[in-house]
């Protein structure tokens, strides 16, 4: 059988995944959580808690800051000790939700957590209007948790004239090392499909595919056993290739449609959800329960691991005593970010936690030799080395003719490169100056009309 | 022979009609440029640095030659001898400016404000910006790439290796804000050069609250307020945690240099002590974690 993947560029990482087949392992809850307000893509929430008031497991403590936005609730009972700035991985200051447990409030969370029961059957989530799904959704605080925290209730919104026809479940883990949504589907198959059942029924479309990349036989197995019995949804194993995790390639990879550059996703008629994010939704729907943990990865160099942690877990706490390390990477090691201080929460878009060494320094820079391997990586059709230089030069009109607006960042250029360049570092740069100039621009237009 | 004289007559004729033809379209399509644009242009210096806010030398004399008055036209880097020469040709009055320098609102050097991580990607300030804190825990401090020492077009900046910021030339800067506009942190401000190149201001940028700024950097501004209370001029405002001198209103009495208990508040050119006494460098413990970015 041919296996479907997405046509132009596209790298090969070692794969590294030595966490796959770990079970999910439940970290214990914390005793005091941190929990920013900006852990999605779009406007902060604001919080609505203050100094002294009691929360319970589940309590909402930030509101939405607008429709492309998402709430915050909390994952442990306790007293708000205080809201104040805490720090993001990278070291800069976010407004944050202080929340301390006492005894008495972590044996009620330990009888919650035992004692959860569905709180609508299967014949009472069948009679809900996809409004009603969406709702849920929302007030569940739920966001892409493939990293880029999009809120899920927007990208089931489709902007009027957009009709969707496929949910496309983005199960591919593309990135190394991770192993996260591996494990969520070996061992929830059944509530990932029920998640799924959801989206689409919510999306408005008859159509699903989960869609899992080929080095993970036990994930796609345990799927399909659930979906034959299942209409509508289908399993398609993917060649091992990166970035298929990209929104944009996994829908050409699926659906061999290309999305228009300048375009949203949904003018190909998909939806892309990630497969964690599916299983959120179950949550929400049938057990009532708003995101309040995640699963990631953690992987030191001689073993990984999957845990379940609670959002707000302070990172210093997840990294075992006497574990040697050089660099900490949120996330994958290709799109993954360092982080600079160990003092920073867990967040709802944190996929892994790496500590191996092999991924702790670049290689020497040495110059361009022109030899294309970026272009050929590129799996957007650009000329990376071009828009590198463009950028560095700061020729950003230039680089706007070249497109450098639809680069994704997913660092396969930089991977391929020969002579270790920065090559994504430095389009990042004219990526965000030519964005903003354009939005400049469409701003300026906009009152003429 | 005849083949010859032919010849001579066509290309003659040919020369003669296109002679002609230029002439009539130089005459007719002749643009009338005013000759004093070359004269100002030529007394300016041709770095087309932007500090007038022009997109160059040569966009810059048209202004001058056609504006109704000098108002707001002024070439940082010329000075005021030259803006008076150009005033002279174009026969208004050029307005009065005081000369600027580039300022810089960090004095974190490696010591005082310890690194907690190492940056091992493109070196420029602005990549690094857009990462987060960069290789220090101050969010508002300076990055040490240099990207404002590659955008002074006068070569008036230098990166300082041993403590890892940039340092103004006082001679060559002219204030033409190349820099200010370079910084993605924006801790370059362009302040008057003061009396005989006195001057006092706040060499910090940090917004956050005092305890959290003294963590990151030993000589950050906490806010305190101190500087204001003794301020007798109303020269200093706190907002965010982080004083500001305002140039116009202070008297260089320098009160507020000797108050601040980090010492972030510089006063330079000043007859006695030529640069206020950096604090002793305590040696500090890293705060948080030790790793790499």
């Amino acid at each position: 059988m041919k296996l479907h993947t997405f046509k132009i560029g596209g790298v090969h990482p070692a794969e590294n995944k030595i966490a796959a087949g770990k079970p999910i392992e439940n970290v214990p809850l914390p005793q005091e959580v941190v929990l920013p307000v900006a852990q999605h893509i779009g406007a902060p929430a604001k919080p609505i808690v203050q100094k002294g008031d009691k929360v319970k497991r589940g309590d909402r403590v930030a509101e939405a800051g607008g429709f492309v936005s998402a709430h915050i609730h909390t994952p442990i009972s306790g007293t708000v000790t205080k809201i104040d700035t805490c720090r993001t991985p990278q070291g800069m200051p976010v407004t944050a939700i202080f929340i301390k447990s006492d005894e008495a409030d972590r044996q009620a969370d330990a009888e919650t957590i035992a004692n959860q029961k569905p709180i609508r059957s299967d014949v009472e989530v069948s009679i809900l209007e996809p409004k009603q799904i969406i709702s849920l959704i929302q007030d569940a605080g739920i966001v892409g948790l493939g990293g880029a925290t999009f809120p899920t209730h927007v990208k089931l919104s489709p902007p009027p004239g957009m009709k969707a026809d496929v949910v496309i479940i983005n199960a591919v883990e593309c990135e190394p090392c991770l192993s996260c949504d591996d494990m969520l589907m070996r061992e929830h198959p059944a509530e990932i499909v029920k998640g799924v059942q959801l989206l689409m029924r919510a999306a408005g479309v008859n159509h699903g595919i989960i869609a899992i990349e080929n080095n993970k036989p036990e994930a796609i197995e345990a799927m399909s056993k659930v979906v034959a019995k299942v209409a509508g949804i289908e399993v398609m194993p993917m060649k091992v290739k990166y970035p298929q995790g990209g929104e944009k390639q996994l829908i050409e990879a699926v659906i061999g449609k290309e999305v228009p550059s300048g375009a949203l996703p949904i003018a190909t008629g998909a939806i892309v959800q990630n497969v964690a994010t599916a299983y959120a939704v179950y949550r929400a729907v049938y057990l009532g329960e708003p995101i309040l943990d995640r699963v990631l990865t953690l992987h030191d160099g001689k073993e990984g691991r999957n845990l379940r942690v609670a959002l707000g877990t302070m990172l210093d706490t997840l990294i075992p005593e006497g574990t040697e390390y050089e660099k900490i990477i949120l996330g994958g090691p290709m799109m993954g970010r360092t982080a600079s201080t160990l003092a920073t929460p867990m967040i709802k878009g944190n996929s892994g936690i790496l500590l191996d060494p092999v991924y702790a320094h670049r290689g020497e820079v040495e110059p361009c030799i022109r030899c294309g391997k970026c272009q050929d990586a590129c799996p957007m059709g650009l000329e990376p080395f071009l828009l590198s230089t463009l950028s560095r030069l700061k020729d950003y009109d230039e680089a706007e003719n070249q497109k450098i607006a639809n680069c994704i960042e997913c660092g396969s250029c930089s991977y391929a490169c020969p002579a270790n360049r920065p090559v994504v570092d430095y389009i990042r740069i004219g990526k965000a100056k030519v964005m903003a100039a354009m939005r400049a621009r469409a701003a300026a237009a906009a009152p003429k009309k | 022979m005849s083949v010859i004289v032919s010849s001579i007559i066509v290309l003659g004729a040919i020369g003669i009609i296109g002679a002609l033809l230029l002439y009539v379209v130089a005459q007719r399509f002749q643009v009338k440029e005013d000759p004093r644009i070359d004269q100002v242009e030529a007394l300016l210096p041709g770095a087309n640095c932007g500090g007038c806010g022009r997109s160059g030398c040569r966009d810059f004399a048209v202004a001058c030659v056609t504006s109704p008055s000098l108002d707001g036209l002024s070439c940082p880097a010329s000075g005021a001898v030259i803006m008076k020469q150009i005033g002279e040709i174009v026969g208004l009055a050029a307005a009065e400016t005081k000369p600027k320098i580039a300022v810089i609102k960090c004095n974190g050097t490696c010591d005082l404000r310890p690194p907690l991580a190492r940056f091992e990607g493109a070196p420029t300030c602005a990549v690094l910006a857009q990462l987060g804190s960069g290789e220090s825990a101050c969010p508002n401090g300076c990055l040490g790439c240099g990207d404002c020492v590659e955008a002074c077009p006068y070569g008036a900046m230098r990166m300082n290796r041993e403590t890892g910021l940039p340092e103004v030339i006082e001679d060559k800067c002219v204030g033409c804000g190349a820099c200010v506009k370079a910084c993605p942190r924006m801790i370059i401000e362009l302040r008057p050069k003061g009396p005989r190149g006195m001057r006092v201001y706040v060499a910090c940028s940090n917004k956050e609250k005092g305890a959290l700024a003294m963590k990151a950097c030993k000589v950050a501004c906490i806010g305190c307020s101190k500087c204001e209370k003794v301020c007798t001029h109303d020269a200093i405002t706190i907002q965010s945690f982080l004083s500001y001198i305002d140039p116009e209103k202070c008297k260089l009495c320098k009160k507020c240099v000797e108050v601040c208990p980090t010492h972030a508040i510089h006063a330079v050119n000043f007859p006695v002590k030529k640069v206020a006494p950096a604090p002793a460098a305590a040696p500090a413990p890293a705060p948080a974690a030790t790793t790499e970015a």
